[in-house]
């Protein structure tokens, strides 16, 4: 792939478990962000950052709801960090049915981090958990980077397509291809 | 629809194992706001005078403040209020952490216990599910352990559990409710949990809490954290490390603890140690603290951070905050690493840092003096730190001598009997203090310590400065930036407040300044324990982020109520007077409002005596301290003057305190 070199706004939050105090403020001001309207009510509940928390076990780790997956994972992670052990899953962003996490209380709907609507509002210089949490446990950073004009994201088949092919060679996956709709036709 | 508020109640009778969902009276929330003022108006309507403590008829009210759930930074207090069994009178204890929130995200504003339970249950509020479950096998175990069990119970990580341990369960006059990084420690309110038979209160919600102004109060919480942001680069100077910033006492941070550990007495409130500290003692301390805290620690929705994780090896996770770290260290006259041990215990069974530790050393100082004796005590160790575990462990379980310590120090005394009054000496209303022995009086002080109704000076100081700055030019400074007053001329009375000479305690300031200031001071507290905001951000420390000037606007943009300063000062004295009116009616009169006979060496009874005069009439109280049938009328409190004129504790020709004062000339 070649092609000419584009501007991409990169957005990052940073989070430091290390400076994390349990607080949910992040919780609390995500959540009255997406009520209808705005800040209306509040309700941790729906909030698009969980923090995991833990206090005796010294686990508080804030969570960034990602992406929906119809199904769990085949295996759960388990991770121990300096020698503490964090319980399955802890620091994965799914909205999956493992789970009551990242799920709109009432509808079950997934809930996904949305970057405060992509900052669209220009008084919002920073996503509003950032703002809230005084304790530096999250920072925002904005970087550009250079990108091949080309990639546009992909859409999830082709990501998927992209994936098989890498593990089985493309002719193979179209070799199946082809005896999978013969069959279907049959 | 009801903003701030849920609008519902749960009304739960252990007796009958019934459980209720009542809804409220929005009228209510316009006259007492919430938290402890319609704990007040509740307790007022409910629970007679005849009613003792661990009588079933007495109610256990666990209330969020009114702004509990809504973004405000700080508003995380829950408000327990019951009937005291160490004073008799009203109590309300307060604790921060998460459970006043989560309460109102189940969609509940209050849980109201009533009826006694004839086996240990727990109870368990799922949004709508409400359970009461029994907890026969939590018997006996740790408040933080049986929080944790149930949490495994019911399968749900993310409630938050009140509970009590073995000290509430023997109903020890100072045993303490924990939730989580906080507790409700002061006046015996575990006591009363445990007689009804409660183990604790789990608790999850997920619904939502509407504000009515969505942008205007979302605008006043940026302000508050930018001012938190402004403090904490700009520690008011002049002042003890501790008191420079924001929160509680930063206890868990701070290292630098020469001003506690030389200004408090240790033992039994009685040893002043002006050279304790040293470059020695501050590096030992300071690694025992950097070694056992973990991690500091916030409650829900702000960022002060006031707390820690403790972990001492070979003993269970705890978690700490403020001046519990000292209490037991300094009670024992032994080393902070001590104090850490035994704390972690104290947690566990779940008793008052300032109470329990003061009880002990008082036992250690009868036994000394031989009032106490191995016949008394068999068994009782010589070393100072054993002495320690052994007396908890006695009083927890209520054995031997600890039956009798389990009372408090005041009831204590007055079962041993044989002099031992005299070593009970540091009690306001029975309930132990600060170990405070200082010289000179301070009118202000003075007058906070006679009639704070909670008899916990934390509970009303705050806001105007301890002792004046010696210099003129740095009050001058310190009054610059001090947009928190409620009037200019509290400025002046600061500017003017000299260290020595006419402008010096105990005649300054005058009386007239002293009540104002108090006022002031007892003021904020109330509001804050209405909203549920935390002291710790609001009444307590110098320049805190709310004050009189935005808190009404807080409140209107959150619940609607459209409410102006002088409302919110009316709303606030009508609490404040139907709390000092149900202690009224239970007995409490003029000569219990006195501070510890040694708090101060240099004592004027002709100055105290006209201070306290002036308060009362301040307040709108007659000479013995009751509010007269004008003031309680002009506050909407018909229904106590009704009550009083009734009980003949006002009669119909003294409304005003001039008659009151000749009708206490006649008494004698
Ligand atoms: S606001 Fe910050 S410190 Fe508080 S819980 Fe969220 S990430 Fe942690
Ligand atoms: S960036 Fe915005 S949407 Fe995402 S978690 Fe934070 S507050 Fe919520
Ligand atoms: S100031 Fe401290 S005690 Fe108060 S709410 Fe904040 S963290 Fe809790």
């Amino acid at each position: 792939m070649s092609g000419e070199k584009k501007k991409k706004m990169i957005k990052t939050i940073k989070i430091d478990v290390d400076n994390c105090n349990g607080c949910r403020a992040c919780e609390a001001i995500c959540s009255a962000f997406h009520a209808t309207p705005k800040y209306s009510s509040n309700n941790p509940a729906r909030s698009r950052i969980r923090v995991v928390r833990d206090p005796l076990k010294d686990v508080f780790v804030p969570v960034f709801a990602g992406e929906y997956t119809a199904a769990e994972c085949m295996a759960r992670d388990k991770y121990v960090i300096d020698g503490r052990q964090y319980d399955e899953c802890a620091f994965c962003r799914a909205s999956c049915p493992s789970r009551d996490l990242f799920k709109e209380p009432d509808s079950g709907l997934p809930l996904k981090c949305d970057l405060c609507e992509d900052l669209e509002d220009p008084s919002l210089e920073e996503p509003l958990c950032v703002q809230w949490c005084l304790s530096d446990a999250l920072t925002y950073e904005e970087r550009e980077e250079e990108v091949e004009e080309e990639e546009e994201p992909l859409d999830e088949l082709e990501i998927g397509l992209e994936s098989l092919a890498d593990r089985y060679g493309l002719e193979k996956i179209m070799d199946t291809l082809a005896r999978m709709s013969e069959s279907k036709k049959g | 629809m009801r903003y701030a508020e849920t609008g519902y109640n749960l009304e739960i009778d252990l007796s009958r194992g019934s459980i209720e969902r009542v809804e409220t009276d929005p009228r209510e929330t316009e006259l007492y706001l919430g938290g402890l003022g319609t704990n007040a108006k509740i307790l007022w309507d409910r629970v007679p005078p005849e009613v003792e403590p661990f009588s079933p008829d007495n109610l256990l009210i666990f209330s969020t403040g009114l702004l509990c759930g809504t973004p405000a930074p700080g508003a995380n207090r829950t408000i327990v209020s019951t009937i005291s069994p160490q004073t008799l009178l009203m109590a309300y204890s307060m604790m921060g952490g998460f459970w006043a929130p989560e309460l109102k995200f189940a969609g509940y504003d209050k849980v109201i216990i009533r009826g006694k339970s004839p086996n240990l249950v727990y109870l368990w509020i799922n949004n709508d599910k409400v359970e009461i479950r029994d907890a026969s096998h939590l018997q006996g175990k740790g408040a933080i352990e049986a929080a944790e069990l149930i949490k495994q119970e019911i399968n749900e990580p993310k409630a938050h559990v009140a509970s009590i341990g073995l000290a509430g369960e023997n109903r020890v006059a100072f045993a303490s409710i924990e939730q989580g990084r906080s507790s409700a420690s002061r006046l015996g309110v575990g006591a009363v949990m445990g007689d009804k038979g409660l183990k604790a209160i789990a608790v999850r919600g997920t619904k939502d809490v509407n504000v009515a102004r969505p942008d205007e109060l979302l605008e006043l919480c940026n302000e508050v954290l930018e001012y938190i942001k402004v403090r904490a680069e700009n520690p008011i100077q002049g002042v003890p490390p501790i008191l420079a910033g924001l929160g509680s006492p930063q206890e868990m941070a701070v290292h630098d603890e020469k001003w506690h550990t030389e200004n408090f007495a240790w033992g039994n409130a009685r040893h002043r140690r002006k050279d304790f500290w040293n470059e020695e003692v501050e590096k030992a301390w300071t690694e025992t603290l950097e070694n056992v805290r973990e991690r500091f620690i916030s409650c829900y929705n702000c960022p002060m951070k006031c707390g820690a994780t403790i972990s001492v090896p070979e003993l269970s996770v705890y978690m700490m905050k403020c001046y519990s770290k000292l209490t037991y260290t300094m009670a024992s006259m032994t080393d902070l690493d001590f104090g850490f041990k035994i704390a972690q215990l104290a947690t566990e069974h779940g008793v008052d840092a300032f109470s329990a530790p003061q009880t002990m050393a008082f036992a250690v100082e009868l036994y000394e003096a031989g009032i106490l004796t191995d016949e008394d005590m068999p068994g009782f160790p010589s070393d100072a730190e054993e002495r320690f575990f052994w007396l908890l462990d006695r009083i927890v379980r209520r054995e031997g001598i600890g039956d009798i310590l389990a009372d408090g120090t005041y009831w204590a005394a007055e079962r041993i009997g044989k002099g031992a009054e005299e070593y009970a000496h540091n009690n306001i209303k029975k309930h132990e203090q600060l170990p405070l022995k200082l010289g000179m009086l301070n009118p202000v002080y003075f007058l906070m310590y006679c009639t704070g109704e909670k008899a916990n000076i934390t509970q009303i100081e705050g806001q105007f400065p301890q002792a004046p700055f010696p210099s003129r030019e740095e009050r001058e400074e310190f009054v610059k930036d001090w947009i928190q007053v409620p009037d200019e001329k509290l400025k002046q009375y600061f500017v003017d407040w000299e260290l020595r000479g006419d402008n010096s305690i105990p005649y300054y300031p005058p009386i007239q300044a002293s009540c104002e200031i108090v006022d002031w001071m007892e003021k904020m507290h109330y509001i804050d324990d209405a909203t549920g905001i935390c002291a710790g951000l609001s009444s307590f420390p110098l320049k805190p982020p709310y004050h009189i000037h935005n808190l009404p606007r807080v409140i209107s943009s959150a619940t609607g109520i459209d409410i102006d300063e002088a409302e919110l000062w009316e709303i606030t004295k009508r609490n404040r007077t139907l709390v000092r009116a149900i202690n009224v009616r239970r007995g409490m009169r003029r000569q219990d409002e006195k501070p510890p006979e040694d708090h101060w060496r240099k004592r004027f009874p002709e100055l105290e005596a006209k201070l306290l005069d002036e308060y009362y009439k301040f307040k709108g109280w007659n000479n013995q301290g009751i509010p007269t049938k004008e003031i309680l009328d002009e506050l909407d409190l018909d229904y106590v003057s009704e009550d009083f004129l009734q009980r003949g504790i006002l009669t119909d020709h003294e409304g005003s305190h001039y008659k009151e004062t000749s009708s206490e000339k006649k008494q004698k």
